[in-house]
């Protein structure tokens, strides 16, 4: 069975990420590029699949500037069989999940991991469109997975706490947080890596029309964190959520 | 600052823009690399060394290793680290593919590891005294000795240590005295490991000399044969080497015993230990190269262990300067000093003068400290990669006379940047709510071992230069001229070139008239002044050349470009003229200090 696991490029999570002084975005210039957290836990997960022998391949999906290739590369080092780059600049949720689906089709994917949500738009939109496009069932935010027979298990993290599901294949997942912990790519594997198979195709190529739908109108700083103040008594505390912050 | 401990721009300028490293793909040895791997494997060491080196920093310090019913133990978290460390294939990285490692260059191996020395020198020492210990190994060990004790170490299941100092040989070690017999009575007795020796002896200050991080522990152990007569040569000439497990073959303990930990001022997570061998009759030790070439074969070990204490100097200089100016961003204090009205918000004291002036100091050292250390390291590799052997020989005698100023420039300054930092910091860098006096009680040791100040500047001054009547010293020549060639075609850097050019100057004429005086005795009486002031004129040199690199790039980033520059020009300006008193005194053989009767004291 083969996976396909997409990973997308984003500004480093360590970067204090500034806005442009005309507000137009953020500045991307000389900030460093990594790939997103929750897309490395996906790729693990199935680089652990495989090593369980459960599945036969797994592939490694960028749609972005040339640079992600490196991102790819950082995919194939932790263990991912081959990559493919979709050379699409600023492509929006709908049409990563587009030019997915036609690449799912064309590899005949039987199961897709996706990061539960990327940290430099935090959509959180991406997994739950492929499914709806290819028609498949969706398991998002999942702490666990394991794989059956025709059929995979997941649990799910849900506000009032564990859900578990069982889907039919093919299917889709998105990952959270606790899923597991991404392990380091080795020196050797690093090495590997560079020789693993990574082809590049256009939004074209694939049939798909990737032309942004959304404008942006404005991107500002969030508010600045104001002073603290000091309470007197848990009773003002209370009253100050409730009343003054309106959380509880 | 986030969580880096080095700017990855700075890490990228210096290798690629500056060093051209990339260039060593192209040769053969290194044809399995690519920047693109370089990049992987130093983005892999940057977040390995803050996810899992930097977050046990303060508690190693605050638990120091412990030693009972003569065992010693260190935290999980160092065992835990070096594990992930060794599961990355980090032991490996510099050794060839033969040997179960990766080839690549050393120079890129050193920029690995200074982000390791950065968030943690202590936890970083392990890998580093391994690394050495092994590199020795695979050098001059028989196959059945690479295979028994490297590999082990190259693949980071054993660690080694280097087993030189005794209580009363440390810097003279000419004087050692433990003692090797050779086993059964017959020096050529063969064990399939090698020569098999008893030794017996005190080795103080033994760094990685013992733990629970590894089952085994590799030593390489200085020793000394006695002669017919029973007696121990005398000098260095009689010194052999020789590889002593803490584990035999057959699993049983070999007889080293730890007799004590020392309790060190920082560098805390290193157990240091003072060991006797042979107390129950002889450790089993076996003999690594011929009799009488001990330190000879040591010297290997330790040109790159003087490498890389430069380099530890120089990170925890680079992890100074960044955490102070962070503070200094957002310490607000004070007006400037032009300001009328007292009800005006304080101000970020970055925007003061003074600390301006002390930031800009680190830079000029800290950074000045790592491009000699990255470029010292890329004339190790290309030593390896030179087309002849004119070439190659031209390189090493380059390397000879640049290892003691790597080893001690950045020992001596890069102290001198941890010393800023603290006072940026006011009355907090006093207090171990922050890092900087855990920075600079790490880096306090940097100057006294591996030799210390003195023992480099008397090395420097005599053994590379005078010895050979500036001949090494003449090497360094061409490449001084060629980057003040370089500068003087640019307007800005005009200026610059002309003082470094005369810095050089004195340094030759200072050396000239030692050479002429011929009075080793006396020449050598302000040798670690010598030092001092001969490393601000290499590192000049080296901010020059980088100066002359970046002016020219018109897509770097203005406010790194202006940042280098500005570096360039306060070393030159305000640091280099410092070394004018201190060339005078050298060439004036100026004994007030060197002649002063010790009852007068
Ligand atoms: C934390 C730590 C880790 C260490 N790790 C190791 C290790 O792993 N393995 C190992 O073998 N050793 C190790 N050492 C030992 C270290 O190399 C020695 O401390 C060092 O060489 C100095 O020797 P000493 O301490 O005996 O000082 P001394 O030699 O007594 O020197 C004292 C002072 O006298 C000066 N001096 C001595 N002789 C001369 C001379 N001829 N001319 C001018 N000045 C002189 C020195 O410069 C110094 O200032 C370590 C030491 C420390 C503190
Ligand atoms: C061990 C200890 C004992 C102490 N004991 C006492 C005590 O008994 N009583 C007491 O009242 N205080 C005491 N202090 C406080 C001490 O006097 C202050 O720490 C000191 O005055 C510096 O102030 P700060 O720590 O707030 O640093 P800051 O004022 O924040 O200074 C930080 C840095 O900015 C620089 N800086 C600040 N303003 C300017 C400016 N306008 N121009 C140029 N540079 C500037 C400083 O030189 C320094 O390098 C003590 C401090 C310590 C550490």
């Amino acid at each position: 069975m083969r996976v396909l696991v997409p990973v997308k490029r984003v500004i480093d999570y360590n970067v204090k990420i500034r806005v442009k002084p005309d507000g137009s975005g953020v500045d991307m210039a000389n900030v460093k590029m990594s790939m997103n957290p929750f897309d490395e836990i996906a790729i693990e997960e199935a680089v652990r699949l495989k090593e369980k022998g459960q599945i036969t391949e797994v592939i490694a999906v960028s749609v972005g500037p040339a640079q992600a290739q490196e991102t790819i590369r950082t995919a194939l080092a932790i263990g991912a069989d081959r990559g493919i780059l979709v050379t699409q600049e600023g492509a929006e949720p709908l049409a990563v999940a587009k030019l997915l689906k036609a690449l799912v089709e064309k590899e005949g994917a039987e199961l897709v991991i996706l990061g539960k949500q990327a940290i430099d738009d935090d959509s959180n939109q991406t997994g739950q469109m492929l499914a709806a496009l290819l028609g498949w069932g969706q398991a998002t935010f999942a702490s666990k997975v394991e794989l059956g027979d025709g059929k995979i298990t997941v649990t799910r993290e849900v506000d009032g706490g564990l859900e578990t599901d069982e889907l039919k294949l093919p299917a889709i997942v998105t990952t959270d947080l606790r899923l597991n912990e991404p392990r380091y790519a080795s020196l050797p594997n690093i090495m590997k890596a560079k020789k693993k198979q990574l082809d590049t195709v256009s939004a074209a190529d694939l049939g798909v029309d990737a032309t942004p739908r959304l404008k942006t109108l404005k991107v500002v700083e969030p508010p600045k964190r104001g002073a603290g103040v000091k309470v007197a008594s848990v009773q003002e505390l209370v009253d100050k959520l409730k009343n003054e912050a309106k959380v509880i | 600052m986030g969580s880096a401990f080095l700017d990855p721009r700075d890490v990228q300028f210096w290798l690629y823009d500056w060093l051209g490293v990339d260039a060593l793909t192209g040769h053969p040895v290194y044809a399995d690399h690519s920047r693109e791997t370089f990049d992987a494997i130093l983005e892999l060491s940057a977040r390995l060394a803050s996810d899992k080196f930097a977050t046990h920093y303060k508690k190693a310090d605050r638990v120091e290793p412990a030693l009972q019913d003569g065992i010693v133990t260190v935290i999980p978290e160092i065992k835990q680290a070096l594990a992930d460390y060794a599961e990355a294939g980090l032991f490996a990285a510099s050794f060839d593919p033969e040997h179960g490692g990766l080839g690549l260059p050393h120079v890129i191996d050193t920029a690995s590891m200074a982000h390791f020395m950065a968030a943690n020198i202590a936890t970083a020492a392990y890998p580093m005294l391994t690394a050495a210990n092994a590199r020795v190994l695979v050098k001059f060990g028989t196959a059945a000795q690479i295979e028994t004790f490297a590999l082990p170490e190259i693949a980071g299941t054993t660690l080694g240590t280097m087993c030189l100092s005794e209580p009363q040989a440390g810097s003279s070690l000419a004087d050692v005295m433990t003692r090797a017999m050779p086993d059964s009575g017959d020096a050529h007795f063969d064990d399939e490991l090698g020569p098999r020796y008893r030794v017996t002896g005190n080795k103080m200050w033994i760094s990685g000399g013992d733990h629970d991080i590894t089952g085994n522990i590799i030593h390489l152990v200085l020793a000394k044969i006695p002669g017919d007569d029973g007696k121990l040569p005398p000098g260095t000439g009689g010194i052999t080497l020789f590889i002593v497990p803490k584990m035999l073959a057959d699993g049983t303990r070999n007889d080293i015993s730890v007799a004590g930990l020392n309790h060190k001022m920082g560098y805390r997570g290193t157990t240091n230990c003072l060991l006797n061998f042979g107390e129950g009759g002889g450790a089993i030790g076996y003999r690594l190269g011929a009799p009488g070439q001990g330190l000879a074969i040591m010297f290997h070990m330790m040109n790159e262990a003087r490498i890389f204490v430069g380099l530890g100097a120089a990170a925890l200089a680079i992890r100074g300067y960044r955490q102070s100016l962070d503070y200094a961003r957002e310490r607000l204090q004070g007006r400037p000093a032009a300001a009328k009205d007292p009800a005006s918000p304080q101000r970020p004291i970055i925007e003061h003068a003074d600390v301006k002036r002390m930031l800009l100091a680190q830079k000029a050292y800290a950074e000045g400290a790592v491009s000699l250390i990255l470029y010292s390291a890329h004339l190790m590799d290309r030593e390896r990669v030179a087309g002849d052997e004119i070439e190659r020989a031209r390189i090493a005698s380059l390397l000879g006379l640049l290892t003691p100023v790597a080893k001690s420039w950045p020992s001596e300054f890069g102290l001198a940047a941890n010393d800023f930092a603290i006072q940026i910091h006011g009355g907090y860098g006093y207090t171990r709510d922050f890092d900087v006096e855990q920075i600079y009680r790490d880096n306090r040791i940097n100057p006294i071992h591996e030799g210390t100040h003195g023992i480099q500047g008397i090395d420097l001054l005599g053994r590379k230069i005078l010895r050979d009547k500036g001949a090494s010293l003449a090497g360094l020549g061409p490449e001084i001229a060629e980057t003040v060639s370089k500068a003087s075609a640019i307007e800005d850097l005009r200026g610059l070139a002309t003082r470094l050019n005369l810095a050089w100057a004195q340094v030759n004429a200072v050396v000239e008239t030692l050479i002429t005086l011929n009075d080793p005795g006396r020449a050598l009486d302000n040798a670690s002044g010598f030092l001092s002031a001969f490393g601000h004129v290499v590192v000049a040199w080296l901010w020059l050349d980088q100066a002359t690199t970046i002016h020219g790039d018109a897509e770097i980033n203005r406010a790194f470009r202006e940042g280098k520059l500005r570096a360039c020009r306060y070393f030159i300006e305000v640091e280099l003229p410092k070394i004018e008193p201190q060339l005078g005194i050298v060439a004036a053989l100026n004994d007030v200090a060197a002649t002063m009767p010790e009852e007068a004291f």
